[in-house]
């Protein structure tokens, strides 16, 4: 089976770079599965996991927002922030999680809001990646 | 013991404490020095693929417009400026918030006609001192600061041009060139530089399909891409901070050696001096005696 490397860069260091067989990501237009030989594209991604294939077992990484870029061979994403399942903390993204609802539910000013359904976009993105896993 | 030598011997104890300060500094400094050009290795694939596929859109496209991109007439401009937070760093801070003065100076007659992001300690007392207005200020960076940390001042500052508070904005740091020379640096951030994204030489470059429109994703990359700008700019001045510590630091245990030399020899001396007068005086004595 042919395959494709995948890479997931931000600011502070390389956070996965592996053979793939395929990437399945949530782009702005909607969920796209990537093989080896796509056709060359760019496009911003939504806060949510990625999924990689190889073989038979999945490997799941929290992107949070970034972009996508696909080569024929080569798929790069560029995110501020990114974690691979294994690594994140589950106790701590459910408290995020808590937190950002609570303050959803207080409806304070527009920036706030905002701000708190970020967090809770994140926080679901960390509990789906690490969740999906096990 | 005579009294002068007394203080001469205090003196030469005083200096030696202060020389495990700056050797200790020093090499911590070095420690951390290491760490900052890894960080700023470390960012380096993440600011060159943004750039790649900026450089890309811009370059395929041709005809693709975006305001990040236009130059328009300067009525304000924003400046980021980044200094350190603590100081022992020679004329690192100083000489940067120098040239950042005689620039304001020089281009801007009033202080409407501008505002300042500051990162760092060191800035922000030295401008809030001299009444230079002050738009968003970040101190206590770790030293290896995240993006994370600096991301409000850098999007503030990008949100400030896109809704046209700011009409251009200038980075102000000290460019890393090694430890022992450190550029204090004004480079424009915005707006970006057409002619520079198109330089991308590799002729090599894929046809990319973009998703919605190239127009969309620009809008997306190009406040990323400044921002990215701004903490590379940050990991630079974090690792100029510690090299240049590490060279004042080196220099102030140089001297310090040479002082305690200098000591010890005037030390000696007062000593012989008052060995012989001890001698001169018994031999006097012996000789009124006799």
């Amino acid at each position: 089976m042919s395959t494709l490397r995948l890479e997931v860069v931000t600011p502070e260091k390389k956070v996965f770079e592996q053979d793939v067989n395929m990437v399945v990501a949530r782009g702005v237009e909607g969920e796209l599965g990537i093989m080896p030989n796509h056709v060359p594209l760019v496009t911003p991604l939504k806060i949510a996991p990625v999924k990689a294939k190889v073989g038979n077992s999945e490997t799941f990484i929290a992107v949070h927002g970034g972009f996508m870029e696909v080569r024929k061979d080569k798929v790069v994403i560029l995110a501020e922030a990114a974690e691979l399942g294994a690594d994140i903390d589950l106790s701590r993204a459910r408290l995020a999680k808590e937190r950002a609802e609570r303050r959803l539910a207080q409806k304070q000013s527009d920036i706030n809001a905002r701000r708190a359904e970020l967090a809770l976009h994140r926080a679901l993105n960390r509990i789906n990646a690490a969740g999906e896993k096990e | 013991m005579a009294k002068g030598m007394r203080d001469i011997k205090r003196q030469i104890k005083t200096t030696q404490s202060t020389k495990q300060i700056t050797k200790a500094m020093e090499m911590v400094a070095a420690a951390k020095l290491r760490r900052a050009q890894n960080a700023a290795l470390a960012s380096k694939p993440y600011a060159d693929k943004l750039k790649e596929v900026v450089d890309s859109i811009a370059s395929s496209g041709g005809s693709v417009k975006h305001p990040m991109l236009v130059k328009r007439p300067i009525k304000r401009t924003a400046y980021i400026v980044i200094t350190s937070d603590r100081g022992l760093a020679g004329g690192l801070n100083s000489n940067l918030l120098r040239k950042l003065t005689n620039t304001i100076g020089e281009k801007h007659a009033s202080k409407d006609e501008y505002a300042i992001f500051v990162i760092g300690r060191k800035g922000q007392a030295y401008l809030s001192r001299r009444n230079y207005p002050l738009a968003e200020v970040i101190t206590g960076l770790s030293d290896s600061p995240t993006f994370h940390d600096i991301k409000p001042v850098a999007s503030a500052a990008v949100e400030g041009f896109e809704n046209g508070q700011y009409d251009e904005v200038y980075v102000v740091y000290n460019l890393f060139v090694n430890a022992l020379s450190q550029i204090p640096t004004v480079k424009q951030l915005l707006p970006l530089d057409p002619s520079q994204l198109d330089g991308g030489s590799n002729g090599a470059k894929a046809d990319y399909e973009y998703e919605p429109s190239a127009e969309e994703v620009l809008n997306v990359l190009l406040p990323k891409y400044a921002e990215t700008l701004v903490y590379s700019a940050m990991l630079n001045n974090k690792a100029s901070e510690f090299g240049s510590r590490m060279t004042a630091m080196g220099n102030a245990t140089k001297n310090a050696t040479k002082m305690i030399a200098s000591y010890t020899l005037s030390y000696n001396r007062a000593r012989q001096a008052a060995i012989t007068q001890e001698i001169a005086e018994i031999v006097g004595g012996a000789n009124a005696q006799s």
